[in-house]
């Protein structure tokens, strides 16, 4: 059995007097696809961010990859992770946003070749050669040329899904990807993140509310409420047969909103 | 009437100091403006500290006494300056401590999310800084900026008082040659007025070039 890629170990964040995450401990496996769900405000992009060093945590470790996200081993003494290491870190770690982020004075093919030439020191023709082949595996190929402003939301987050994987992480955070896009939009950002699951081996993890998604795309679902995970485990086991009471009413509202389970 | 078109020449040649030392006093103001603007948002606090105090320095003492300082006074410190050079320092240093509260103002009006982009992207403080938050940020800086330039035009008049013969100074002469106030002072407020409206068309037209593509997203 490999060992984890990602090992959270009881952490713990509070943004002024409020903990948003208390001791909560997680595993991911290399590979696996991962489904975060539960209500608004249970902490889940909190995580991801931290794990994306967007955030700070106050107690407890990481480790990514076989090394400490937030801490440097120096002669046998655990310190601070200073700005270098959180680098090395994050070439590991690429992230998709709720709202897209893309950089609106660049166009489509500047926005995924820029880190690459950047932070790898890829030249342009290779750089340009990639984001091509990753335009075209997430269907917009013709789009290269386009601006940010000229495109859909569906299509500006196939974009910045493509942006981020030109970085070639071995791990992909998404944080509801498609929350903000116009229900017609929804699926065709959905379908890249399907083709990626079945042809890559990164692993995934994704926090959704897209449950129908979820259930077919994750190996693994871990509930949220409050800053913790209630319940967690394969998606037919969480989706059909949840065993805590938190996690039923959790899935019954969502269901009475009309999402598909 | 021969007359009229040599001291037409003086005028004109006043104007060619004026549009100098506007450019050089331009540039240098820019220069000031970018590194204390970006000093004012370092994450180093002595960084931080030059910065304020420039600006505020500059801006809490008037730009005559600024003017004063960069040509009678320095020399006792061993420098020396032309009235040129003395004029472009003053210029500069005065309207690059407004000019740097711009910069400022703009690098923070770039969105959180844009920062966070850089980071996930993995881009250093300095890469995300050049190639994404200040080519966004001088979209809003731009229009100020424009302000600026035409204030740093108007204020060249001071040189006047360190006899350099710019547009201002040009005029008092062929005033007293001539004894005419209106044919030198009308020339010179449509010179400055003409000069003040190319800036404004400059600056405009490069605006229109930079915010093509974004759809007035960021304007
Ligand atoms: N920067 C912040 N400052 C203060 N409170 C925050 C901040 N970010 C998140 N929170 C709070 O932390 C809680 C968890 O947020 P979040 O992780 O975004 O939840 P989720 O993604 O599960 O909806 C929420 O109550 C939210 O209001
Ligand atoms: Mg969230």
């Amino acid at each position: 059995m490999p060992a984890p890629i990602i090992k959270v170990d009881a952490i713990s964040k509070s943004f002024g007097t409020f903990k948003v995450l208390d001791g909560l401990s997680m595993q991911v496996m290399p590979g696996e696809k991962l489904a975060l769900i539960g209500p608004s405000g249970s902490g889940k992009t909190t995580i991801l961010r931290i794990l994306m060093t967007l955030e700070k945590i106050d107690g407890g470790h990481i480790q990514v990859d076989g090394e400490q996200l937030y801490h440097m081993e120096r002669n046998g003494q655990l310190l601070a992770a200073d700005e270098r290491h959180l680098a090395r870190m994050r070439q590991k770690i690429g992230m998709v946003f709720q709202l897209f982020n893309l950089f609106p004075h660049k166009c489509v093919m500047d926005n995924v070749t820029l880190a690459p030439m950047l932070t790898k020191g890829v030249a342009r023709a290779a750089a340009e050669k990639r984001a091509i082949e990753l335009l075209d595996m997430v269907g917009l190929a013709d789009k290269a040329k386009a601006m940010p402003a000229q495109l859909s939301g569906g299509q500006k987050q196939r974009v910045a899904i493509a942006r981020a994987l030109a970085l070639s992480p071995k791990i992909m955070l998404f944080d509801e990807v498609t929350s903000a896009l116009d229900p017609e939009l929804v699926e065709e950002v959905l379908n890249v993140m399907r083709k990626l699951a079945a042809e890559t081996d990164m692993t995934m993890l994704l926090v959704t509310h897209e449950m129908g998604f979820a259930h077919d795309f994750a190996d693994r679902v871990l509930f949220f409420d409050r800053g913790r995970i209630v319940e967690e485990g394969k998606p037919d086991e969480i989706f059909r047969h949840p065993k805590q009471e938190r996690t039923q009413s959790f899935l019954k509202k969502i269901i009475a909103a009309g999402h598909r389970v | 009437m021969t007359q009229w078109s040599g001291y037409l020449g003086l005028i004109l040649q006043g104007a060619l100091v004026t549009i100098e030392l506007t450019l050089m006093g331009s540039v240098l103001a820019l220069i000031m403006a970018f590194l204390a603007g970006m000093g004012r948002v370092s994450r180093f606090f002595i960084v931080r500290a030059i910065a304020t105090v420039y600006i505020e320095f500059f801006r809490g003492t008037s730009i005559f006494v600024q003017l004063f300082w960069a040509y009678f006074v320095l020399p006792f410190a061993g420098l020396s300056l032309t009235p040129l050079q003395a004029g472009v320092l003053a210029l500069g240093l005065n309207v690059g401590a407004y000019a740097a509260e711009v910069v400022r103002g703009a690098i923070l009006s770039v969105g959180r999310e844009q920062y966070e982009a850089c980071t996930a992207l993995n881009l250093g403080r300095w890469q995300g800084m050049r190639h994404v938050i200040l080519p966004q940020a001088l979209l809003v800086m731009l229009p100020t900026f424009g302000n600026n330039a035409i204030e740093l035009l108007k204020a060249t008049s001071v040189v006047s008082l360190i006899s350099l013969a710019d547009l201002t100074f040009q005029a008092q002469v062929v005033r007293s040659q001539t004894g005419s106030t209106l044919m030198p002072f009308l020339s010179v407020l449509i010179i400055y007025f003409a000069l003040a409206l190319m800036i404004s068309w400059g600056v405009r037209t490069l605006e229109r070039r930079m915010a093509r593509g974004l759809d007035g997203v960021r304007v």
